[in-house]
């Protein structure tokens, strides 16, 4: 839910010119990564590409940083150097936000050879779209990741197009969890709308990659409402294809549904915990108006590390 | 000449620029067990240069790590473990290879301490040979010391002799920023005196004087330097006394040595091995027009390769590249002679 009510006043700030360049929305893949990130355990790393806000928050870095980055100002997660595309947080491990399609996924598996190399059992979540799974560095990864066994997730968001592209018009096997078939890597398709089943599927993976059994792929079959970034108004697909998903699969009307459903919790609670994260939201969103640009001076920092 | 950096009294000894590039591995990987080296054919073949000789058998084959042919896979899995606080060498066969691996040498590498708002920092070298072999043509003979050094975020080292070769490394490997570390193949087996001290390191950053002149300062880098050198001689034999600055290091540059030397000498030919369009020649020469434009007696001069893809044919080929004739060409211009 913080993830959805955040990325809707994101996008709000966009359209209200507060938020520059490039701004990649998540909204209608929310249950990828609140499944997987209960499926980790404290110092488990992530890293993803540029549509990145969920990931962020999953992650439990907060909402207040991840909105003053995307404002461009100081107290955003880089000081207002990195955007929408480029945030980190350490302490939460969480390595980006990369904003050239693929390249994550080879620093991923370096992540993870960190982890082996220290013998510190850590786990790797690499995530990267339908769109990455056909740049050649996914493979270059898997292939390492697989000869040495190294603990890693990969995580394919398949949200159907890369871009304005349908995953049928560009690639030649649309099943990407068969991807690392060649490598020895074994995959699953899990439905990505489903947050238990994610959260199970993830279970799986984690605790096989922690027992040093090597990477493992999942392809989450997922959708996103908006286009591919603000500046895109999603021609490629019909409206009704967009309305049906949201009707049949959203993935936060599956959990309330769920939750009622099950008697864990009635609809006057939920109407509460939905009223927290608006608060959470439009604090942040206020924050991030008035947290000042980054100082001049930061210009030429951070460039090098001083010896 | 004396050399300022090495006290006196110190013994000397002989090694080839390979063997001081592998003890300068070895030392750091005992001081920081962090430290490993990757790359094609390091382990088990003991480096396609046989620069590695011997890490193996030391550190074992977690620490000296065999990759696949996998340039831009592995150099980025190198960056994501320098991200996790591991200090990566990471081998190319060569540069012309490395360039498979660009986008993440510049794009994950340099650029993520700044856009982490310095939370994120890669300490990682990357090195192998650089520039033109002897007859492998275009490519495998290309020098990417101006690529490189075009980029805020990276340091750039292209060493000449093995002292500088083992001090640098040792130097880069425990810099906490991406190095990009240039070295070349027809300098592998030669034999320099290098110091005979326990823990010699180089700093970055420095140009070194090799010859003190009066009449002309040339610049020069990596294998350039043994030709600047040795036209330094000629001319000496007809009476022009040249400086030659080592740059050692491009990025960052040591601009204040070169302006000091200009200043004196009012002249000032540079010398690199890759093209000269926005060549390391051409910036130096833009910084001493900028900076000590009063000085010069004569334009400031560029020695580089032609403007073509280096040839396989060997009368081509050394047509193509800088030589001590070119040189001497270049100093005798800029000298009026």
């Amino acid at each position: 839910m913080l993830i959805r009510r955040f990325e809707e006043r994101a996008g709000q700030l966009y359209g209200m010119g507060l938020i520059g360049g490039f701004c990649h929305l998540y909204i209608g893949q929310e249950a990828v990564v609140v499944g997987m990130q209960a499926a980790l355990k404290d110092g488990d790393q992530v890293i993803t590409a540029y549509r990145d806000h969920g990931h962020m928050l999953a992650a439990g870095m907060e909402a207040n940083g991840v909105m003053a980055e995307l404002t461009g100002r100081r107290d955003g997660y880089s000081k207002g150097k990195g955007g929408s595309m480029h945030m980190f947080s350490i302490e939460k491990a969480f390595y980006g936000g990369h904003g050239i399609v693929g390249a994550q996924v080879s620093l991923g598996t370096g992540l993870a050879f960190a982890n082996k190399y220290r013998k510190d059992g850590k786990v790797c979540l690499t995530y990267f779209g339908d769109g990455a799974a056909n740049q050649g560095q996914v493979y270059e990864s898997f292939n390492m990741a697989a000869l040495w066994k190294l603990p890693v997730i990969y995580i394919v968001e398949n949200n159907q197009y890369a871009m304005g592209t349908a995953i049928t018009r560009s690639s030649s096997e649309t099943h990407l969890y068969k991807r690392g078939v060649s490598f020895n890597i074994p995959g699953e398709e899990v439905d990505g709308m489903d947050v238990v089943a994610v959260r199970q599927a993830g279970k799986r993976a984690v605790e096989r990659a922690r027992a040093g059994e090597g990477p493992y792929l999942l392809e989450m079959k997922t959708y996103r409402y908006r286009g591919h970034s603000m500046s895109d108004p999603a021609k490629y697909r019909t409206k009704e294809e967009v309305d049906d998903i949201k009707a049949k699969s959203d993935p936060i009307e599956l959990v309330k549904k769920m939750l009622i459903d099950g008697g864990h919790a009635d609809e006057a609670q939920l109407k509460e915990i939905d009223r927290e994260i608006r608060g959470v939201v439009s604090e942040s969103a206020t924050f991030a108006q008035e947290s000042p640009e980054p100082d001049p001076s930061e210009l030429m920092t951070d460039i090098y590390i001083d010896a | 000449m004396s050399d300022p950096e090495i006290p006196a009294g110190t013994q000397m000894v002989k090694i080839t620029l390979r063997d001081a590039l592998r003890d300068a591995m070895a030392e750091e990987m005992r001081r920081d067990p962090s430290v490993f080296l990757m790359g094609e054919e390091v382990a088990q073949y003991q480096g396609a240069y046989k620069v590695s000789r011997g890490l193996l058998d030391e550190f074992g084959p977690e620490r000296v790590v065999d990759t696949p042919i996998t340039e831009h896979g592995f150099a980025g899995l190198g960056v994501g473990a320098a991200m996790a606080g591991l200090k990566p060498i990471v081998e190319f066969m060569t540069w012309n290879f490395g360039m498979q691996a660009i986008d993440q040498i510049i794009n994950s590498a340099a650029k993520t301490l700044y856009m982490s708002g310095g939370q994120i920092k890669s300490s990682i070298v990357f090195r192998g040979p650089n520039g033109a072999a002897s007859r492998v043509a275009a490519q495998h003979s290309q020098d990417y010391s101006s690529w490189y050094s075009h980029v805020p975020g990276l340091i750039v080292i292209a060493p000449y002799d093995a002292a500088d070769a083992k001090g640098l490394l040792k130097a880069a490997i425990r810099n906490p920023n991406p190095v990009v570390f240039l070295e070349h193949e027809m300098l592998y087996g030669v034999e320099f005196e290098i110091p005979d001290v326990a823990d010699w390191v180089v700093p970055i950053g420095k140009a070194k004087i090799r010859r003190v002149g009066a009449d002309v300062t040339i610049t020069a880098h990596s294998r350039m330097v043994g030709l600047a050198l040795k036209a330094a001689e000629q001319l000496a034999e007809e009476g022009i006394d040249a400086e030659v600055i080592d740059l050692r290091t491009l990025r960052p540059l040591d601009t204040g040595a070169i302006i000091e030397s200009v200043k004196k000498t009012n002249r000032i030919v540079t010398v690199e091995e890759g093209w000269g369009q926005s060549g390391v020649g051409a910036e130096i020469c833009a910084r001493v027009t900028d900076e000590a434009f009063d000085y010069l007696d004569a334009p400031p001069t560029r020695v580089h390769q032609v403007d073509a893809p280096l040839a396989y044919a060997a009368n081509l080929e050394a047509l193509a590249l800088p030589s001590v004739d070119k040189i001497l060409d270049a100093v005798k211009a800029v000298t009026y002679r």
